[in-house]
């Protein structure tokens, strides 16, 4: 009974993050304020029916690991995602004049447009092959 | 001999604990197929990792993910009442430069994404050079809080945890 009740208010929660996420898509005025509304708001909708299920399949009698891995993948994807959505979207409507300044001789890197290598530091070429 | 079958033991433990968890009920078969595919999995894409991620601390390493599951609660919370209850006009959207102290690629790619899932931030693009993110905020009254926020409660940990 009273995991009952726990796990229809763990699905109404779920639910309502769900709903306030979609309707943020709808209300909030441009793209990148849009970005927030279902990356945020739905990670706590899908948490909430995650756990019921979870606590569902405990109340009768099994274990289920589907639900672990789901808020894995989730949490691997939404922010990429996001982040691509972001990307191609300031390739087409923001110049440099929008942004802050990055603080360091070169642009944004979706805004760069020169030849040289992106991140060099970051990405030091592999050695060819397998590594030894 | 060892190291030559198991090249990325990490991978594999993580592959073999993914494939009976999407079994969802442990069978010794499953065990089986679980440890053949951790095997060949990690020789077969070898190529594609030349370096590595250490985490070099563990229990800062658990700290950070149970500070990163509060905060997307709190943000959740945040951002839903901004949905609701904020007029969009009364909004203050704002680009915020957070310049970068960790270098590495994974620590960066960590933080990134603990931005985009904590409060009212996205993560947008990379400076080209890499030194610097450009976050986007939903609802910032003053940006240089926000970016200070963010490096002294996520980035600081991050450096912690692969220094």
């Amino acid at each position: 009974m009273i995991a009952d009740i726990l796990i229809s208010v763990l699905l109404v929660i779920g639910g309502v993050f769900g709903l306030v996420g979609s309707y943020g898509l709808v209300k909030l005025p441009d793209l990148m304020t849009r970005l927030h509304a279902p990356t945020k708001a739905s990670t706590l909708g899908v948490g909430g029916v995650l756990l019921a299920s979870m606590g569902y399949a405990l109340v009768n009698g099994g274990v289920s690991w589907h639900e672990l891995l789901i808020t894995l993948f989730l949490f691997l994807t939404a922010p990429i995602t996001a982040n691509f959505i972001a990307k191609a979207w300031m390739a087409r409507h923001v110049t440099a004049a929008d942004l802050p300044p990055t603080g360091g001789e070169r642009t944004w890197a979706t805004l760069d447009l020169s030849d040289l290598p992106m991140q060099p530091e970051l990405t030091p070429p592999p050695p060819p092959g397998r590594p030894t | 001999m060892l190291r030559k079958l198991v090249p990325h033991p990490g991978l594999t433990l993580l592959l073999i604990v993914t494939w009976l968890m999407l079994v969802n009920e442990f069978k010794w078969g499953s065990l089986v197929f679980a440890a053949i595919m951790g095997i060949i999995l990690p020789i077969l894409t070898a190529p594609y990792w030349p370096d590595r991620p250490l985490i070099r601390n563990w229990p800062a390493a658990v700290e950070y993910v149970g500070i990163v599951f509060w905060d997307i609660i709190k943000s959740n919370i945040t951002v839903a009442m901004i949905v609701l209850f904020r007029p969009a006009a009364k909004l203050n959207p704002a680009w915020v430069t957070v310049p970068l102290d960790v270098t590495s690629p994974e620590a960066i790619t960590v933080l990134a994404g603990t931005i985009t899932m904590t409060p009212g931030t996205v993560t947008a693009d990379l400076s080209a050079d890499g030194k610097a993110l450009l976050v986007h905020c939903l609802d910032a009254t003053d940006p240089d809080a926000v970016r200070d926020d963010i490096k002294a409660r996520y980035e600081s940990r991050l450096k912690r945890i692969f220094a």
